[in-house]
């Protein structure tokens, strides 16, 4: 049976739509199959980290809408096979998603994927709220940063009383994807911990992605930075993230870059 | 940076902690009120129902929050075989 999950936040620019494709890549390479989808409809940008923006001729709201079916619309990644897009549309709005169709593409897709990874807009609207709506566990994006935290709160309530699990009278199940997180920082007491977080929020850890360069690098590639470079720093906590999505235990740590003194000389190559 | 300064150093993280405990508090009690209502509710009619039969239709709910004080008023109305009696609390 397949999995729906949401990568939510409430504030933006926390990275939703970087984790989306890297832990949608990371199950991916695990053997999973794996569909990421893009809610953020007017700014769509999963198409763009992920590569396939110049691959877009249908989206979510072609499929939604009826002008066009899952397979003209999903567009298959070129490196991982298991993995597939469904891209948000760029011109249409937002009003433009409607609650049965979304449902409806939920349902076809769940006979097709392990994994259905919903990548939600910022903010509490509509988007946002189709989003979740039908979510099975949520993956909660923060940064070691008040306004981050509090936004996630306000998620986790939403999460709790505006989603199928939760009219049901079911408890959706939440996790914490803690991102550009600074380990040094944290310890000098400019930043907030990790335990900090986890008791104001008080839902259980997915991971810690720490603060690198090489996020930006990947998405510069068009690429999830599980794949771009597998042995990064941020990767390696991706891809121990989902593994934890798929029941393994996996102590928890911070991944650091280790330094190459010979291999970062010679061997840097501008992204 | 004096020397008294240096040793004395503050840092800023547990202000941020401090200053979101106290925040989100506060937004939990307003924003989670519907749902603490409805839960409230369903208890309290719960409670009830396993001693008389109401009808759920006669069960007015009410919260009211000013400052810091926090009200919730159930009113419901129980049929007794000699006529409406009406119990609130």
């Amino acid at each position: 049976m397949a999995e729906v999950l949401v990568v939510t936040s409430g504030k933006g620019g926390v990275g939703k739509t970087t984790s989306t494709a890297a832990l949608g890549a990371a199950l991916a390479q695990t053997g999973q199959s794996v569909v990421v989808i893009d809610f953020d409809v007017g700014l769509r940008n999963l198409d763009l980290v992920m590569g396939a923006e110049r691959r877009v001729v249908y989206d979510l709201i072609n499929v939604v809408q009826g002008d066009a079916n899952l397979n003209q619309a999903l567009i298959k990644d070129k490196r991982v096979e298991s993995l597939s897009l469904l891209p948000a549309s760029q011109t249409r709005d937002k009003d433009a998603l409607t609650a049965e169709g979304v449902e409806r593409v939920i349902n076809e897709l769940k006979g097709r994927f392990d994994w259905i990874i919903c990548d939600s807009p910022a903010g509490i609207e509509r988007g946002a709220y189709f989003a979740m709506r039908h979510a099975d566990l949520a993956v909660i994006v923060t940064n070691p940063e008040v306004s981050s935290v509090r936004d996630s709160d306000r998620i986790i309530g939403l999460l709790d009383s505006k989603t199928e699990k939760a009219e049901r009278g079911e408890t959706m199940e939440k996790l914490l994807l803690l991102t550009r997180y600074d380990p040094v920082r944290a310890e000098r007491g400019d930043m907030l911990k990790v335990d900090d977080i986890l008791e104001i929020l008080s839902i259980p850890l997915l991971g810690i992605i720490p603060e690198s360069p090489e996020v930006l690098k990947a998405s510069n590639l068009g690429s999830p930075v599980t794949l771009a470079n597998p042995l990064s720093a941020p990767a390696r906590a991706y891809l121990d993230a989902a593994r934890r999505l798929r029941g393994e235990t996996i102590e928890m740590t911070v991944p650091s870059e280790k330094k190459r003194l010979f291999g970062n000389l010679f061997g840097r190559r501008a992204a | 940076m004096s020397v008294l300064k240096f040793f004395t150093r503050r840092t800023s993280a547990p202000a941020a902690r401090e200053r979101l405990q106290l925040l989100l508090a506060h937004e939990r009690a307003v924003f989670g009120r519907t749902d603490l209502v409805a839960q409230l509710k369903d208890e309290i009619l719960a409670v009830i129902a396993k001693h008389i039969a109401i009808d759920p239709e006669k069960v007015r709910i009410k919260t009211d929050t000013r400052d810091t004080l926090a009200t919730l008023e159930v009113d419901i109305e129980i049929r007794t075989p000699n006529g409406g009696l009406k119990l609130a609390g």
